[in-house]
């Protein structure tokens, strides 16, 4: 049986835990990650929500689209309210009180949330050792709130505070913020990088952060078509090419030891990426080639890093 | 049932705005903001169950017969599924009226 056939039969035997009837756009990539990634976490979780599309999406009152508890966080304290979850459910399960057995922590948070405002909770969670699941869905901008730039937004973006514009010919003028490594550098036990364009990878990648005691880290790239100016049907297919074109590598790191989990041959061009959203049109051929470039340095660095591992 | 939005009273609202019927969201429609619908043709399809595993809805089930039905209610028509198909078993149609 294909591995793609395995992955279906499985989700099939699993309830949705994020159930329909949530409000993202059609066509979000958000929600095919948080149904795979929860497809695999199962009913025993708690998950501890950061303001952004992931949330008011699935919590608009009286409804909610979460079939396990959730409680909503701010973006300062994601880390830090399920720090506090994962100690209290510790000490009940010692005192013999605790209602939720092994339950998992998982904490549920944007790019924004992540890699800006939740940063200082999120290092200290992660220094402190605690026993959760963090999973990052990057979008690439502060997507919720109208589409303004974080430190996620890659280069040459146009969001609605990098716009394009009379002296401001290429909109987001930083590279984007390396936070898997900020992560990795935490020396944590498990850091990978997933996309639901590749589900098999992405769920094996949930299982292990799940299974490893201490903190995991996930970053999951996925795509807006509304923040990215791109057709509704394109979500799977951009997380295709994001990962074709070296824009955004698979990987992991299990114990400060590298792997990369998808490896093409020859990158692609990533005109053939960039040419499909909108946030990109103004790019000139010069800029395109400095990110091509650019991104083939970053990734001979990351294939260099699993070298080493390996040897 | 949980009742609607604009149903409830400032009385009927808990302590924290909680929410204690798990997943209730399934109770609202999203079929509705579709303006293309995705029509399958079993036909060509060799139930390979990508369009079930891509549905940002999770709105397509498996029947009986092994093939995979969309849900309208829920489905908002973004073509994922088609544009994923890999046997173009899904097409996306205008919807109607
Ligand atoms: C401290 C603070 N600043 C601003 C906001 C307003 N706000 C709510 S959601 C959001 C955007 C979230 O962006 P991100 O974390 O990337 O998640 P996304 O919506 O893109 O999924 C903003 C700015 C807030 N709730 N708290
Ligand atoms: S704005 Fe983007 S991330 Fe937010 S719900 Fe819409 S498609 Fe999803
Ligand atoms: S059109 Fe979109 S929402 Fe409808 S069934 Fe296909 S993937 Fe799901
Ligand atoms: S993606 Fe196409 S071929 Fe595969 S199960 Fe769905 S309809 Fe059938
Ligand atoms: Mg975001």
């Amino acid at each position: 049986m294909s591995s793609v056939k395995k992955l279906a039969s499985k989700m099939l035997e699993e309830k949705e835990f994020f159930a329909p009837g949530h409000r993202a756009c059609g066509g979000c990539g958000e929600v095919i990650g948080l149904r795979l990634a929860f497809k695999e976490i199962g009913g025993n979780a708690i998950v501890v929500n950061a303001t952004g599309c992931s949330e008011i999406i699935a919590s608009q009152y009286p409804y909610t689209s979460w079939n396990i508890p959730w409680i909503h966080a701010l973006f300062e304290n994601t880390a830090a309210v399920a720090s506090g979850i994962e100690a209290g459910l510790k000490i009940m399960e010692k005192k013999g009180i605790s209602h939720s057995k092994g339950a998992k922590v998982v904490a549920v948070a944007g790019d924004g949330a992540t890699s800006d405002i939740g940063l200082q909770a999120l290092s200290g969670a992660l220094e402190r050792g605690h026993d959760f699941v963090y999973i990052c869905l990057d979008n690439e901008a502060y997507m919720n709130t109208g589409i303004q730039r974080s430190s996620a937004t890659p280069y040459g973006a146009t969001t609605t505070t990098s716009p394009v514009g009379g002296k401001q010919k290429i909109g987001q003028v930083t590279w984007k913020k390396d936070m898997p490594s900020i992560a990795v550098a935490h020396n944590i036990p498990y850091v990978a990088t997933a996309c639901p364009s590749y589900p098999v990878d992405l769920v094996a990648k949930i299982k292990k952060a799940i299974e490893v005691k201490g903190p995991a880290y996930i970053h999951m790239f996925t795509a807006c078509p509304t923040g990215w100016g791109c057709p509704s049907n394109m979500a799977v297919k951009l997380g295709r090419l994001a990962v074709q074109t070296g824009v955004f590598p698979l990987y992991e790191v299990e114990n400060g030891a590298y792997t990369v989990n998808v490896k093409p041959a020859k990158l692609k061009p990533v005109a053939e990426y960039l040419k499909i959203q909108k946030r990109f049109r103004h790019l000139g051929d010069e800029e395109i080639k400095y990110i091509e470039q650019r991104l083939a340095e970053e990734y001979q660095k990351l294939l260099e890093k699993s070298e080493a591992s390996a040897s | 049932m949980t009742k609607a939005e604009n149903e409830i009273t400032w009385k009927e609202i808990n302590i924290g705005a909680t929410v204690h019927e798990p997943g209730n969201a399934s109770q609202y429609k999203t079929g509705d903001w579709r303006s293309n619908v995705p029509v399958v043709d079993f036909s060509k399809c060799i139930k390979c169950a990508l369009c079930y595993i891509f549905c940002p809805e999770g709105c397509i089930t498996k029947n009986d017969d092994g093939f995979f039905e969309i849900d309208m209610y829920y489905c908002k028509g973004c073509g994922i599924c088609a544009e994923e198909c890999p046997t173009d078993s899904i097409i996306m149609k205008e919807e109607k009226e």
